[in-house]
């Protein structure tokens, strides 16, 4: 008959109102091997994980494991017969503590011997190397380490099938390598890992097979090292790369200097620390650093979303206060939050409310954007951004993650900001999304706008940007521009080898 | 045709289905059991007015207090994701400063009444401020902070009045509680309808349903987006202070009376529960005042149904019970799923079916 596989999915259906999320998807996955899933947004990817971890109950096709063919009721039931996954968005629980966050729910009896299960959680987590204590907060972790913790939790439970859901894209350098020896290790056991990411590089670095799909269909299964990164790009958007090489070719960048439309100086709030910064009219500059280094915060402290502390601002020459984020958007400033989930969308809230809400807030309660009027706005936007959703009506949280960061985008576009502020505006979106965010961006700068643009993908910077701010440990430490706007020189400002 | 199975789809369904469909079992069940249960007939009051009366005239009459209150809680739900029980208890102070203002003067004029009603208002909206500011600033979970009125409320009211219980006798105020002469519909459902049309244009001319929405959904984001959430959570609690203004002197002018430990007692729980039978979410965020008004009709008929079955008042809380289980289990999300999953096979197989026939 046929090998002898781990898991395989045959025909897999699945249908949500007005979408064929899943068609006739096939998925294998042998012992021992690291399989990457590969799509944009919207292709299936995350449905079909939900399917294999009984998040959704499947309209047709067929689940074996090791040959035996099952059904899966629930998470709870996944995790019993040996699949476990760490999601994409932190699914555990901030207000316990580590230790509780990694045996939750595992516990037989109703007695909890916490002490030893403290001990066991530190044994675990010295062993992956997670800087973390077994009894503090998960909240009080980092975001990083909360997504370790959440590995951790996974890895602990013995699982034959281990599904990591972009479980790199809140984490650093040192630690995406820490975790991938620790996938080689699982793997050298004979476990099963599912690894689901954007990061083409880290799928070529720790991936042994590829399988790709588009548009809720399977396109193909391949070995790694037989499919160039080129045309595994091109499988995933499914057109050729034209567009991919004419972008990074509009390099060049205007050197004719505009008058500077905003500056503060000395700005601090309760999270940065003083920095002095500013931005001309059309420009685009970026803060760059490793996660934790500040550059996140300082944006939070031009828009005024934490306290502010000191520091003068000034726009357009002329002195400003901005202590609240309204202010800043009244002085036309725009702000795309680092976390989606929690500080961009408006979950049950239709695309379209979620759409005029920041033009709402700007118009003050007493002026109300008519029905017929946000509906214009909306469907404008869905059209220019290309927005994938089912009506203008649709509640935006049922949107694929790359769908939900083009609404919160047309949301600060309809306000007409002066200046744009994106942190992390494509972590977590598929690649054909990405460009078109970043082409929104040089746009956007042509037509007068400002942007600050963050990412932790340094050349996507290096293709936008006409200057870097690099940070460490929340100082600024460098500034680069022109022929400095290299790779290996922001690498270099960033571990602190200028001078 | 399509249009309305595809809308009936995408949404499993309404918001409103669940409080629709038992209005319409208990109107049902009444029907079967007295034919003549909702018969409406015309009588004469004792001051000699032509008046409708009959058993579905009391129900909405007898629910006014509890539609305006759902009104204002399920503004208070939605943005704090919790609940006022201070409203009684609010209630009976705002009812006590009605009566002292009223006996204050020598004579009852219109315009007395509508001051006592104005400084009525003022009051019960400083006291919702009170709550409010618990709430916003310092994030106290609702249901706590509005404990500490809910037990000392009663004796505020009782202070108000030096321990009396006076009544009010005046032709104004027991129209109020009754009917205006010349109108034959109970003046407690009409300001039950002035009060649904200001919300309405409360919400049709300002952005507070999107604002109120978005704080209760995703309160970071919101303030992100430059939305004032504490002033958004301290206004619903005002908002609610005014229904519970309105009610309070509702209930006073009922009975020409203000007895500060009956009035509108355990008003609160019955509040909440038609908040809930209306479909709204009491952890916040989208919200229908419409679903919460039938929530309270819902209620009233239970009650006067049990009545009208001859069940003695000490059960009628038993039975009372019993039909709320259903209705909140029927409304659960659980089942809410398993009906859409069950109308999605069944499209589909009427799809297969047409597509069949069109094949033939």
């Amino acid at each position: 008959m046929q090998e002898e596989y781990l898991l395989t999915m045959r025909r897999i259906d699945k249908r949500f109102p007005g979408v064929l999320a899943l068609n006739g998807v096939d998925f294998t996955l042998r012992d021992g091997e690291i399989h990457a899933l590969m799509g944009e947004n919207g292709a299936g990817k995350s449905t079909l994980i939900k399917v294999l971890t009984g998040v959704y109950q499947m309209d047709g096709g067929e689940i074996r494991l090791e040959g035996k063919p099952m059904v899966i009721h629930s998470p709870q039931d996944a995790q019993k017969k040996g699949i476990s996954t760490v999601y994409q968005e932190i699914t555990l629980c901030p207000n316990l503590t580590v230790a509780e966050n990694i045996f939750i729910g595992r516990g037989k009896g109703v007695w909890v011997r916490q002490k030893s299960l403290e001990k066991r959680a530190d044994e675990i987590l010295s062993k992956l190397g997670i800087p973390a204590r077994s009894t503090q907060l998960l909240g009080s972790c980092s975001l990083a380490v909360q997504q370790m913790v959440a590995i951790a939790r996974a890895v602990d439970m013995n699982c034959k099938v281990l599904i990591l859901d972009e479980p790199t894209s809140s984490l650093d350098d040192k630690e995406v390598n820490r975790l991938f020896d620790l996938m080689r290790d699982l793997k050298s056991r004979g476990v099963g890992i599912i690894f689901v990411t954007h990061f083409l590089d880290q799928v070529y670095a720790v991936s042994d097979r590829i399988t790709v799909l588009r548009n809720g269909e399977l396109v193909g299964e391949y070995l790694t090292e037989e499919l160039p990164q080129i045309q595994l790009v091109s499988k995933m958007i499914g057109k050729e790369l034209e567009e991919l090489s004419s972008l990074s070719e509009t390099e060049e960048k205007k050197t004719e200097e505009k008058e500077i439309l905003y500056e503060a100086e000395g700005l601090s709030s309760t999270e940065a620390l003083p920095f002095d910064f500013a931005i001309r009219r059309g420009e685009v500059n970026g803060f760059t650093g490793l996660l934790g280094s500040g550059r996140s915060e300082s944006v939070r402290a031009i828009f005024g979303a934490d306290k502010v502390t000191g520091g003068t601002v000034r726009i357009n020459g002329k002195p400003v206060k901005i202590s609240k984020p309204v202010d800043a958007m009244k002085h036309g400033i725009g702000y795309l939050a680092e976390d989606r989930k929690r500080d961009g969308i408006i979950a049950e809230l239709s695309v379209r409310e979620n759409i005029i809400l920041a033009l709402q807030v700007m118009n003050g309660m007493f002026k109300p954007i008519s029905r017929s009027e946000s509906e214009a706005f909306a469907d404008e936007y869905i059209k220019v951004l290309n927005i994938k959703t089912a009506s203008r009506e649709t509640p935006v949280g049922s949107l694929s993650g790359g769908n939900q960061q083009k609404v919160i985008l047309a949301r600060w576009l309809l306000t007409h900001p002066d200046y744009l502020i994106l942190d992390e505006p494509t972590r977590g979106i598929d690649v054909g999304t990405k460009l078109e965010i970043q082409k929104l961006v040089l746009k956007l700068a042509e037509e007068g706008v400002s942007v600050t643009f963050i990412s932790s993908e340094v050349e996507e910077m290096l293709r936008t940007c006409s200057r870097l701010i690099v940070m460490r440990d929340r100082h600024v430490v460098g500034e680069l521009t022109g022929q400095d706007l290299n790779q290996t020189q922001v690498m270099k400002t960033i571990a602190g080898g200028e001078a | 045709m399509k249009k309305t199975t595809k809308k009936f789809s995408f949404n499993g369904f309404g918001q409103l289905t669940i409080p629709l469909i038992a209005i319409a079992l208990l109107v049902v069940f009444n029907l079967i059991r007295d034919p003549g249960f909702f018969s409406i007939g015309i009588s004469h009051n004792s001051n000699g007015n032509a008046v409708l009366s009959g058993n579905l005239i009391s129900i909405i009459n007898g629910a006014s207090e509890l539609a305006i209150l759902a009104m204002g809680m399920t503004l208070v739900t939605a943005a704090c994701g919790g609940q006022d029980i201070s409203v009684g208890a609010a209630a009976a102070i705002a009812g006590s400063v009605f009566v002292k203002v009223l006996k204050a003067s020598s004579s009852i004029s219109g315009v007395t009444v509508i001051l006592a009603f104005l400084c009525a208002c003022v009051v019960a909206m400083i006291f919702g401020s009170f709550n409010g500011t618990l709430v916003a600033v310092f994030r106290i979970q609702p249901m706590i902070a509005t404990l500490i009125l809910y037990t000392c409320g009663r004796s505020i009211a009782y202070w108000i009045n030096g321990g009396a219980t006076p009544t009010v006798t005046s032709s104004i105020v027991n129209a109020i509680g009754s009917f205006i002469p010349g109108i034959p519909v109970p003046t407690p459902v009409i300001i039950v309808v002035v009060m649904g049309i200001l919300f309405w244009l409360l919400f049709h001319f300002t952005s507070l349903r999107l604002f109120t929405q978005s704080v209760g959904i995703n309160g970071s984001a919101a303030r992100l987006n430059g939305i004032d959430a504490r002033f958004i959570k301290l206004l619903s609690f005002i908002i609610l202070g005014v229904c519970v203004a309105v009610s309070g002197c509702i209930g006073v002018s009922r009975l020409g009376l203000i007895n500060h430990e009956t009035l509108l007692l355990d008003v609160e729980m019955d509040t909440i529960l038609a908040v809930a039978i209306g479909g709204n979410n009491l952890g916040g965020g989208k919200f229908k005042l419409s679903g919460s008004v039938i929530g309270a009709y819902v209620i009233q008929m239970l009650t006067i149904t049990l009545y009208a079955m001859k069940v003695s008042s000490t059960d009628v809380k038993a039975y009372k019970a019993i039909v709320i289980i259903l209705l909140v289990v029927i409304g659960s999300p659980v089942i809410k799923e398993k009906f859409s999953r069950f109308l999605a096979r069944l499209s589909d197989k009427r799809r297969k079916v047409s597509v069949k026939g069109a094949e033939e």
